[in-house]
This record gives C-alpha cells, sequence and structure tokens, in this order.
C-alpha cells in the first residue's frame, strides 16, 4: 500500500467525469429567464472530476487504511465492536425500505410502522420498560430525549425546581454534557474505593431540587452495582428519577432489566448492543424506553396501533415536541429488528452470558501483568490501569499503539477518568477462545517488552502505512481543508 | 448456540476452568436475585437466515416503493438519482464496520474521507470551516442555533415560517429546555417579511434563521438580509438544499454565517426518514465554537502528510458539563455516503443534475397552470419545488393520483392552515416528460 494516497482533488482533471445523466426532455427555458443573475453563481463550486474508475479505486484505497471489524480483533471498551450480520446489510436495502418517502401516506407504509411498533415492543421486553420511542438518532441524542422527558414529569407535576441532574464520576462524557444541552445544572457523586456508586454521597446529594440520578449499570469499570435498588430507593424516596444510559447493556441482556433494577427511562444504543454497524462514527440510533408514568411525554410521533392498522401519533398534547426529522433513522432500526428477531430469547440471554465470560477470561489472564484495579467479577468489559508499565516510562498509550503492530485495535483509554493510564478492554461475545488468546498473548509479550526493550514499544506502531501523527500540530494550525496549490 | 456467538460449549467449559469458576452463573453473583429476570425475555423465536429473510421482504412489501411510481412529493425527503458506485463501496466492511477514527494510524481512510467531504461541503456553502457532519439538517439547524447564542452571548433567535416546519419543531423543543426564545418571522409572496424582519430584530437577537430555498420551493434574498442582520449584531443562519448550491450563489458569498442542511439528497435513499446527515459549515471565526468532530491536516513523525480529528477540546468527552453539544457518533457512513456521489457526479454532473431540476420543475408548474385546475400562490423564484393552490381538497386529489402511480405533493395546508388546498410539488432530475405529462393529465382531470 502507498504510504501517501492523494487527495481526490489532486487526482481530478478537467473534463474527466464519473457520472451520466439523460438529456434534458423537457423543453429548455434559458436559466437568465427563470432565474435573477444575482441568485447565480459566476462559478461551479470545485468539485473533483474523476473517471468512475478513479472514483472506485480512491475510495477503495482508502478503505484499505481503515481497520473494521470483519478485519480483526476490536476490543476497544464501551463501544461494544460486536459483529455486524451480513444479512442485516440484505434486508435493510430491500426495496420496500430504502425507496419509501417518510411523507407517504400511512396506509401505504404499513410495513415499515409495523416493523418501528414491533421493535419498539421488544426493546420494551428486553428493558423492563412500557414504552419506545425510535427517534433519537444516537446514544447521547437518548440522553438528551431521556432528560427532556424527567423535566416535562417534574414541570407536569408542578414541581418546578428540580433542575439538577447527578451523575457519578465514572459516568460517559455525554451524560453531563447532555444534562447541560437539556439546561441541567450538574452534581457528580465520587465513586467509593469499588468503583461503585457511594451511597453517603448519592444520599448527600439528594434535594428537592434534584430531578434524577444518570447511572450506567454495570458502570464504566465493567462493574455491576449491587447496590441498585439501594440506589434506586435513595432517588425515589428525594423525588427524582433514574435514567439508564444503556451504553453497557450487552452485560445485562436476558440476565436482569433496567426496569426491574428502578430505572425510569432507559436509552439503547442499537449501534453497540444490537448489532448494527457503527459506520465509521455513525449512524448510530439511541432510542428511549419508559416507564408509563411518563409515556406522555415521549416526542411525537408515537408509534401506534389501531383496529385497521399502524399509524402515527401525534395527537399528544404533553409530549416534549420532535427531537428530530421524520421518526429516527429507521434504516438503522431495520437491522437491529433483525438481529433480534436472529437470536430469539435464548440467544439474547447469550449474549450477555458469553460476552461476559470472555471479559473475565481476559482479566483474569492479564491481571499478574497488568494492574488491575478492582479484582472481582466484571461484567461485559474489564479495566485495567496501566500504572505498572508507566512506572517504567511507558505509558498506556505507548502499549494501545504496539496493539497496532499486531494487527488488533487497541482497547479504549484513558477511560473511565477514575483510572488513570486506564485500560478497558470489551471483547464481545462474538469472539472465539483462540481469538482471546491470541490477544492475551500479544498483551503479554508487549508487557515483558516494557521490561526487556521499553523502547520497542514507546517508538510503535512499526508497521502501520502512518506513524503517530502530530496532533498538537493540527490543532495548533487547523488545515481542515483541501486548498490548490497555485 | 446462535450463529453470531463464537464460542462452543466445551470452550466456555475449558475458559470456566481456567479463571476458576464452576458456572457462568457465578459470573453473575454481583446482581442481587432480587433483580434477575424470572423465566426468561419474551421475544419471538429465533430464526434462521431462510425464514427472517422471507419474513421481511413480506414486511417490506407491505410498503410501497417509490420505484413503482412517479415521485412528486418531497418536503425535506427527496427521489435524486443515486449513482450505483455507492452501495458498492459504502458496503466495504473497513468502511461500515469501523469505529469512530480514534486511532488514526489505522483509520486514515475515514479520516481522509470526512477531510474531503469536509473540502466539498465548504465548496458547495462558500464557508471554510465544516464539521464531520450531524444528525439531520434538523439537529444541525439547532445546533447552529445554540452556538450562535453562545457566540454572541444573547438568547433569542429568530426564524423564518418558511422554514421547514420539522425543522422548527425540533428547534423549540431544543430552546425550551435551554431558555432560548424563538421569534417567528412571516412571510411575504412565499419569502421572508423583510419589514418585519427589522421590527422583530432587537439586541437580544443572537442569529436570524431561514432556509433557501425554502420550504415552498422559494430562493430567499439573502443579499437583502444580511446588512439587516449584521448591523444588530446577529449571526445569519441559512439552511440550504445541497444540489441548489450547484447552481446558486453560495451563502457563504453572500456573507452567511453559518450554513446548515440536510444531506440526505446528495446520495442517501429516502429510507422512510432516515438515516441522513445534517451538515455544518462556519466562518473562520466560529471554528472553535462549532459542535461536533473535525478532522485536520497534519504529518507523522517521518513528516508523511496524514489526517487526525482536532479541535477535540471542544467536544463532550474532554469538556463534560461545560460542553455546549454532546453530539458523540454522527452520521459518517451517510457523510461518506455523500463525498463519494459529490466525486461521482463531480462538478459538471451536479450542476447538470440541478439545472434538470430546475428546468423540470419549471416546466412542470408551467403546465400545471395551463390545467386551469390549479393557480399561482406565490410569484417568486424557486429551484425545485412549487407551491399551487389546487381547486381540489389535497388528500383527495392524491388518492386519486395514486390509482395511476403517481405520488403526489405535499398537502401544505397541514402545516400552514392560510394554505388550504395547497401542494408543495418536488420534481427531481429523475421525473421524465412522460411521468410529468401524466400527472398534468391526471391531476387536470
Amino acid at each position: 500500500m502507498l504510504k501517501h494516497q492523494p487527495l481526490i482533488f489532486e487526482i481530478s482533471r478537467r473534463g474527466r467525469k464519473a457520472y451520466s445523466l439523460p438529456e434534458c426532455d423537457v423543453p429548455v427555458a434559458k436559466i437568465e429567464e427563470i432565474l435573477a443573475e444575482r441568485y447565480l453563481r459566476s462559478e461551479a463550486p470545485d468539485l473533483p472530476e474523476v473517471s468512475e474508475l478513479d472514483a472506485v479505486r480512491h475510495f477503495t484505497q482508502l478503505s484499505q487504511r481503515n481497520h473494521g471489524v470483519d478485519s480483526g480483533f476490536y476490543p476497544l471498551g464501551s463501544c461494544t465492536m460486536k459483529y455486524n450480520p451480513k444479512v442485516n446489510e440484505q434486508v435493510v436495502r430491500f426495496d420496500g425500505f430504502t425507496k419509501v418517502h417518510p411523507y407517504q401516506s400511512e396506509e401505504t407504509a404499513q410495513g415499515a410502522i409495523k416493523l418501528m411498533y414491533d421493535l419498539g415492543d421488544m426493546l420494551s421486553e428486553i428493558a423492563g420498560m412500557d414504552q419506545f420511542t425510535l427517534q433519537p438518532a444516537a446514544g447521547a441524542h437518548g440522553e438528551l430525549t431521556g432528560l427532556m422527558i424527567m423535566k416535562s414529569y417534574h414541570i407536569n407535576k408542578g414541581d418546578v425546581k428540580r433542575n439538577t441532574i447527578v451523575v457519578p464520576d465514572s459516568a460517559h462524557g455525554t451524560n453531563p454534557a447532555s444534562a447541560a444541552v437539556a439546561g441541567f445544572d450538574i452534581v457528580e457523586v465520587k465513586s467509593n474505593d469499588k468503583g461503585l456508586v457511594d451511597l453517603q454521597a448519592l444520599k448527600e446529594a439528594m434535594n428537592d431540587e434534584v430531578a434524577g440520578f444518570m447511572l450506567t449499570n454495570p458502570n464504566t469499570l465493567g462493574l455491576f452495582d449491587e447496590n441498585i435498588l439501594e440506589i434506586s430507593k435513595i432517588v425515589h424516596e428525594a423525588g427524582g428519577l433514574m435514567y439508564y444510559d444503556g451504553a453497557n447493556t450487552n452485560a445485562i441482556m436476558g440476565i436482569t432489566r433496567p426496569g426491574d433494577m428502578g430505572f425510569d427511562v432507559v436509552h439503547f444504543n442499537l449501534h453497540k448492543t444490537f448489532s448494527t454497524p457503527h459506520g465509521g462514527g455513525g449512524p448510530g440510533a439511541g432510542p428511549v424506553g419508559v416507564k408509563k408514568h411518563l409515556a406522555e411525554f415521549l416526542p411525537v410521533p408515537v408509534v401506534s396501533k389501531k383496529e385497521d392498522g399502524y399509524f402515527l401519533d401525534y395527537n399528544r398534547p404533553l409530549s416534549i415536541g420532535k427531537v428530530k426529522e421524520f421518526y429516527g433513522n429507521f434504516g438503522v432500526c431495520v437491522r437491529a429488528y433483525a438481529y433480534i428477531m436472529s437470536m430469539g430469547p435464548d440467544g439474547i440471554k447469550a449474549v450477555a452470558e458469553n460476552a461476559v465470560l470472555n471479559a473475565n477470561y481476559i482479566a483474569s489472564k492479564l491481571k499478574d501483568k497488568y494492574y488491575l484495579p478492582v479484582d472481582r467479577e466484571c461484567m461485559h468489559e474489564c479495566v485495567f490501569s496501566g500504572v505498572w508499565q508507566k512506572e517504567k516510562g511507558v505509558s498506556t498509550l505507548d502499549v494501545a499503539k504496539r496493539l497496532l503492530d499486531f494487527g488488533y485495535h487497541p482497547p479504549t483509554i484513558y477511560f473511565p477518568l477514575i483510572v488513570s493510564e486506564a485500560i478497558m478492554i470489551e471483547p464481545t461475545e462474538c469472539e472465539t477462545k483462540e481469538t482471546l488468546d491470541n490477544f492475551i498473548q500479544a498483551m503479554r509479550q508487549i508487557a515483558d517488552e516494557v521490561d526487556n526493550d521499553p523502547e520497542l514499544v514507546h517508538s510503535a506502531p512499526h508497521t502501520t502505512i502512518i506513524s503517530r501523527l502530530d496532533e498538537a500540530l493540527a490543532a495548533r494550525k487547523p488545515i481542515v481543508r483541501y486548498n490548490k496549490q497555485v | 448456540m446462535t450463529r453470531y456467538i463464537g464460542n462452543t460449549n466445551e470452550d466456555r467449559e475449558l475458559m470456566l476452568k481456567e479463571i476458576g469458576y464452576d458456572s457462568i452463573d457465578s459470573l453473575f453473583k454481583a446482581i442481587p436475585d432480587s433483580v434477575k429476570l424470572k423465566g426468561g425475555l419474551k421475544l419471538p423465536h429465533a430464526q434462521s437466515e431462510m425464514e427472517l429473510v422471507k419474513n421481511i421482504k413480506e414486511l417490506s412489501n407491505k410498503n410501497l416503493n417509490i420505484d413503482d411510481y412517479a415521485c412528486f412529493l418531497g418536503a425535506g425527503s427527496y427521489d435524486h438519482y443515486i449513482p450505483s458506485v455507492i452501495d458498492q463501496l459504502i458496503s466495504r466492511q473497513e468502511f461500515y464496520t469501523a469505529y469512530t477514527p480514534y486511532q488514526p494510524e489505522i483509520s486514515q481512510g475515514t479520516l481522509q474521507v470526512i477531510f474531503e467531504y469536509q473540502t466539498m461541503i465548504s465548496e458547495l456553502t462558500g464557508l471554510p470551516v465544516v464539521n464531520a457532519s450531524m444528525y439531520d439538517g434538523a439537529t444541525a439547524m439547532t445546533e447552529a442555533a445554540i452556538m450562535a447564542c453562545e457566540a454572541t452571548k444573547r438568547n433569542e433567535v429568530i426564524i423564518a415560517s418558511t422554514v421547514h416546519p420539522e425543522y422548527r419543531q425540533v428547534l423549540n423543543t431544543y430552546a425550551k429546555f435551554r431558555n432560548i426564545t424563538v421569534v417567528e418571522l412571516g412571510y411575504n409572496d412565499g419569502q421572508v417579511d423583510l419589514d418585519e424582519l427589522k421590527n422583530k430584530l432587537n439586541k437580544d437577537t443572537a442569529a436570524v434563521i431561514i432556509q433557501s430555498p425554502n420550504f415552498f420551493g422559494i430562493i430567499e434574498d439573502m443579499a437583502a438580509m444580511k446588512d439587516i442582520i449584521h448591523e444588530n449584531k446577529s449571526l445569519f443562519v441559512v439552511s440550504a438544499d445541497p444540489v441548489s448550491l450547484a447552481l446558486l450563489k453560495s451563502p457563504g458569498e453572500l456573507g452567511v454565517d453559518i450554513v446548515i442542511g440536510d444531506g440526505q439528497a446528495l446520495g442517501n435513499s429516502m429510507s422512510f426518514g432516515g438515516p441522513y446527515l445534517g451538515f455544518m459549515a462556519v466562518t473562520d471565526k466560529l471554528m472553535r465554537k462549532m459542535p461536533g468532530r473535525i478532522v485536520g491536516e497534519t504529518v507523522d513523525k517521518d513528516s508523511n502528510r496524514g489526517f487526525v480529528l482536532t479541535l477535540q477540546t471542544r467536544e463532550q468527552h474532554i469538556r463534560r458539563e461545560k460542553a455546549t453539544s454532546n453530539i458523540c457518533s454522527n452520521q459518517a457512513l451517510n457523510a461518506l455516503t455523500a463525498t463519494i456521489y459529490l466525486t461521482i457526479m463531480g462538478k459538471e454532473g451536479l450542476k447538470e443534475a440541478a439545472q434538470l431540476c430546475l428546468q423540470k420543475s419549471h416546466y412542470t408548474y408551467n403546465e400545471l397552470i395551463k390545467t386551469c385546475k390549479f393557480s399561482p400562490v406565490f410569484t417568486k423564484p424557486f429551484f425545485k419545488e412549487f407551491i399551487l393552490k389546487s381547486d381540489k381538497n389535497i388528500k383527495t386529489l392524491n388518492t386519486k393520483l395514486l390509482e395511476s402511480n403517481i405520488i403526489g405533493g405535499y398537502d401544505a395546508g397541514l402545516q400552514y392552515p392560510e394554505l388550504k388546498n395547497c401542494w408543495l410539488v418536488a420534481v427531481t432530475e429523475k421525473r421524465t416528460k412522460q411521468e410529468i405529462d401524466n400527472l398534468v393529465r391526471k391531476a387536470g382531470e
């Protein structure tokens, strides 16, 4: 592979083309007669001019400069990089899904609306909730939607001063950010020495201004908070609501449900738990489920059913309104639907069992080489700290970069923030023992290299098409588009 | 065990033994029995691939698909031509199964695509700084409003009622919770009412938001608004149709500060409303206030050019509660689609497609008027969509057209009570003269 891949603009040559359009078959009017000159561009936007083969080769070569789940193991903690089933890609491309206009009449879109209705029902069952909206486009968008619902609930009760959201210090960055975007003040509570919610600190944070508590369980350390019922009780008794960040749902599906733990609102990430592809950063979907007492606040339209079919219900006076155009990332929902239908109830439960087994297997096989801050059964991911390596002058970043030389995507690093030099490994249920053994072997070898040849790790990667990039330069002198050399 | 799970029962036994546990259940002992699910999930039984494909196919067949019809429905989602190259390329696993490009050494593909995307959107909008994408046009517009409030330290936005109704609804939802005041601006002959704009601008106005071509398809007179808005030290935000920008003067050139829009028209299928992408372009001055991911050019240790996510101190994972946006996942694969679309169409192709939209929509407009069943509502210039008043109820008209395999236009009266019996018709480059003549004949009956 070439080290240097030209930009599409650099291979552009005037007069080359990759498109074909039919001749204009209606009588052609002079453009100036339709539009006044002041509306018109004097020069067309400088888009590339390449042949179709040029274009295909360019993007094919770019794709080869990426690592995907199909390329190899991708144990990126908190991201649930599971296999993206190919049949889901096939069914989502049926003409009856891709070629459906969002405003065509409901009678002509019954299959699409039914699919959304049924997916909502299945997600409700998995979450232990009463009703779902599929409208949010991503996890963070789901958080925002859920928080708006919580605020509306309090205001509707006349409880107008509840303007604080409490989050643990181990929370995903989106939790406090979403709460801020929803107009809340944020209070952070410290975790205890086991990485769990400090009940005393939580109690102290509660008052009549608290709208709710956001928690992911298992938390970002991969630990299930066994005090969950006590936590829910503390929050509910203070008049707050419980929000479940579903980023880590892969650990518990079919074993326990957020609704049964006392949560009132939950979002799932279809692109994590339900196998839809991450797409290089999206599109995802962040459906939100609520208990009955919050259902009237769900965004419009609510997908509903009546005797003669399915429909989109806009007549919801207490709804928070719309959070997105149309009805959500429908194509992502089709894939998640296909996934749940493929797995069935036993398959869904087996996901959690195998995800948890795989994570514990890795934790156990690496803990003599890497420091494991909380040494107990983890759930779907395990969090190491690179402090032993750091003492020898090799950072977690170095270890991650060295893993690239073994053909692996590195784990999530430096998160959660409460673990220094964090290395967060999430293997998912899809991987076999052999894959895990090979990865464990690589991690152990790197730990040995830190002892014997630290420079080898410190200067990694050695095998990628490009070495470490100067990120400081990029931020100091931002070049964010191509400019033609004159 | 299902086909998507790797370990055999034997593997599981072996692994448990090696790590000193006697059962899977013992790994879950932190979960109190009282919250454990009894009796299993009540979900449909697992389906084999054959059954799954058959069942989902049946479900999809219950939807009318626009390939069997002539589609004149737009209103934010358009039946544009999608080159066959796109699906082949976005189906490459290295693109669609990858995560956000946090490890640049093995993500140069995605990073370079985004850099190229940023450049193309910059060319279309006439503004220098573009982010990696937003969820859709409506949320992009809302984030632009929030950004404008942060940048100007003001708390009111004025939005034209000629902006897509759903965009305004999304803005209203967010604004309600952030205590941003939203003021609506009426229209005059289908365009923003300039006198009303002058009257409504005040010291709290952070931004004026318009759409061009607007919801009625009409091109707004941005040049006439720019000075009025900037004299008030407010920001000018425009939602644009990217296809129109091949032909129309770019908002950047006209002095607009933030251009957003929905990129569905750039090679993305309609898919019952999503996934699409929102695009956002801003001036240099606003670069560090912009939400979302941005890719920048840099060099590696050996001075090779490479690309990284940059200016990340703006983002939620660093700023947490101080972040002004919570966006994390965006619509990267749809942005890739847009990039490939703009590459395939290229400089000449996009212009040609835009010209076809313009010609065919004007032909349709004129022919419909000739039937005497429709009358003009506005006189201002339009691009690919227009409004006509029908002598019939729009629902009745559309139901009748459907029998002739035509999907008629949007019933504007649903969102604008004053536009009762008004029909919003979209004509893209895909509509043939025959289809148009057929529409005119049937609608003119």
